[in-house]
């Protein structure tokens, strides 16, 4: 909890319970809003991001009724950070918390960007685990990938793995760059673009630790935005038209660099049969920031039924 | 027998030098679930130059990472981790070690001096396509190899042509005309789209190719 109260903005409020679980031998940080024996409602975060960038929306869902469970993916916020990083093992620990939370009862989810396709995958692996699916903006499209040459495409590539290799290298027991809380509060807008300053530093008190040299994000360093690899985007389609539970999704008019820019066009053919897809008008990657009552409203009208029906 | 720690990022890797000497180095990348030999095995006896072996994390006396989290990409990185640390190179790979000595080869060309994929463990990987594949968790183990490696490098996702990619990259990068050799009897999908590559070679072993890639 930031120790300056004038740095949390209205609506905000930190989690009734926090407590970490051995994922196996990782240490994953969980984070609870709302009464404990409410039906839980388990709600993943995008990557770069921390379970409690949800202090502004979890408490709009827990108002409603329900035990809101987030997580930290290891080396995101609060969680360990580990030797190695990769979907599999984000999906693995992913398991653990639901074990943790419901055993092998199905709960309603709701992911936000990488959250939300780790979801996808998830339920495609196992679907006993869900009783309902939301996605916001985290349906991945192979809309940002360039209609190019291969020969442009086999550039691109070597950058991207040259760019990798020097990463790995230089991360080798790296830390991340101090800085006041309005320097990170700064840089973190880089990247949220359409986020307040205000609620840019209070994301700081909670996902960053000062030392004497300052304040520096929990996240390792050792993690690096974009990458590659063998998977595609569009396999996540793929895997959305197979869905068995009530599904969800959102997507955003305004495009940000950390969306993926997918549009209703590229889910409407793999739409699981009885799913639901809207378009939020004049809202970027993080509704759910930007809009926290009109997106927590569109939610709980959707797991009303759900909910009745458990 | 010497062995080099190097650093990758949290792991550390052990080079092994399995016999001194001047000249360009040869690398050896072992199959899924081995370790570095601890002599010089006589496919590669010929080779003049200094020969050395690299453990995979996970692997031998490399570090045992805990949480699994095993890619193809990160043991790419290994292996260019040894690479940087040894200058130029000719790489010798058998099984998951052809695998990533075809990656490596596409991402450093300038410092692998040609690759052989030969066969061993981990050749084939898992599918070229997605698929629901089980979210699992194992139990610790103390000694190499880590189980997590056997699992999720045994089962990654080897698209033809993602591996093509590569082999054009180290063909691209490389002043070789064959800078890529396969003595590999069993061709899984990767490996066969692979052969027919430009620049890409065949041989029927070892011994064979590096007299082509002597220093």
């Amino acid at each position: 909890m930031p120790s300056d109260p004038d740095l949390v903005p209205p609506g905000v409020r930190v989690p009734d319970r926090e407590y970490r679980i051995d994922a196996g031998g990782v240490g994953i940080a969980l984070h609870e809003w709302g009464d404990a024996d409410a039906p839980p409602l388990l709600l993943a975060h995008g990557g770069f991001d921390f379970a409690r960038t949800f202090d502004g929306f979890a408490p709009l869902l827990a108002d409603a009724g329900w035990r809101v469970v987030s997580w930290d993916h290891r080396g995101h916020g609060d969680s360990d950070h580990v030797h190695l990083y990769s979907w599999d093992a984000d999906l693995r620990d992913a398991a653990f918390v639901f074990d943790h939370v419901a055993g092998r009862t199905a709960v309603p989810t709701i992911g936000h960007s990488k959250g939300g396709a780790l979801l996808v995958q998830l339920v495609d692996a196992q679907p006993f685990r869900f009783s309902a699916l939301v996605n916001i903006d985290g349906i991945p499209s192979k809309r940002r990938i360039p209609d190019i040459s291969e020969h442009e495409r086999t550039k691109m590539l070597t950058g991207e793995v040259t760019g990798w290799l020097d990463h790995r290298q230089r991360t080798a027991g790296s830390r991340r760059k101090p800085g006041t809380i309005d320097e990170l509060a700064t840089r973190r807008g880089r990247m949220n673009p359409r986020h307040s300053m205000d609620w840019l530093r209070y994301l700081v008190t909670v996902g960053a630790v000062e030392d004497d040299d300052g304040w520096r994000w929990k996240l390792d360093p050792s993690i690096r935005f974009g990458g590659f690899g063998p998977w595609r985007p569009e396999w996540s389609l793929y895997r959305l038209a197979g869905l068995g539970v009530p599904f969800y999704g959102l997507l955003v008019e305004i495009q940000e660099e950390m969306g993926w820019g997918t549009v209703p066009d590229d889910v409407a053919p793999y739409l699981p049969e009885g799913g639901r897809l809207e378009m939020f008008d004049d809202v970027g990657h993080f509704a759910h920031i930007e809009r926290p009552t009109e997106v927590a409203e569109r939610i709980l009208d959707f797991l009303g039924p759900v909910r009745r029906a458990s | 027998m010497t062995v080099d720690i190097l650093s990758h990022n949290r792991v550390e890797l052990a080079l092994h030098t399995l016999r001194a000497g001047t000249g360009r180095p040869l690398l050896l990348l072992h199959g899924l679930g081995e370790r570095s030999p601890s002599a010089v095995p006589d496919a590669v006896a010929d080779w003049d130059g200094p020969v050395t072996a690299l453990d995979f994390t996970g692997h031998g006396a490399s570090t045992m990472p805990t949480g699994g989290g095993y890619t193809a990409e990160i043991l790419m990185a290994d292996a260019g981790t040894a690479i940087q640390h040894l200058g130029e190179a000719t790489v010798v790979g058998r099984g998951l070690g052809a695998y990533i000595g075809l990656l490596v080869a596409g991402a450093r060309p300038q410092l692998v001096r040609g690759v052989v994929l030969a066969d061993g463990p981990g050749l084939s990987g898992g599918p070229s396509s997605p698929t629901s594949q089980p979210v699992f968790s194992l139990d610790p183990v103390t000694a190499p190899p880590d189980p997590y490696a056997l699992v999720e490098l045994g089962r990654d996702l080897r698209p033809p042509d993602y591996a093509t990619a590569f082999s054009r990259l180290a063909v691209q990068g490389s002043d070789l005309e064959q800078p890529i050799t396969v003595t590999a009897r069993f061709r899984p999908a990767w490996l066969r789209a692979v052969a027919e590559e430009p620049g890409v070679g065949e041989a029927d072993s070892v011994r064979a190719v590096l007299a082509l890639y002597h220093a």
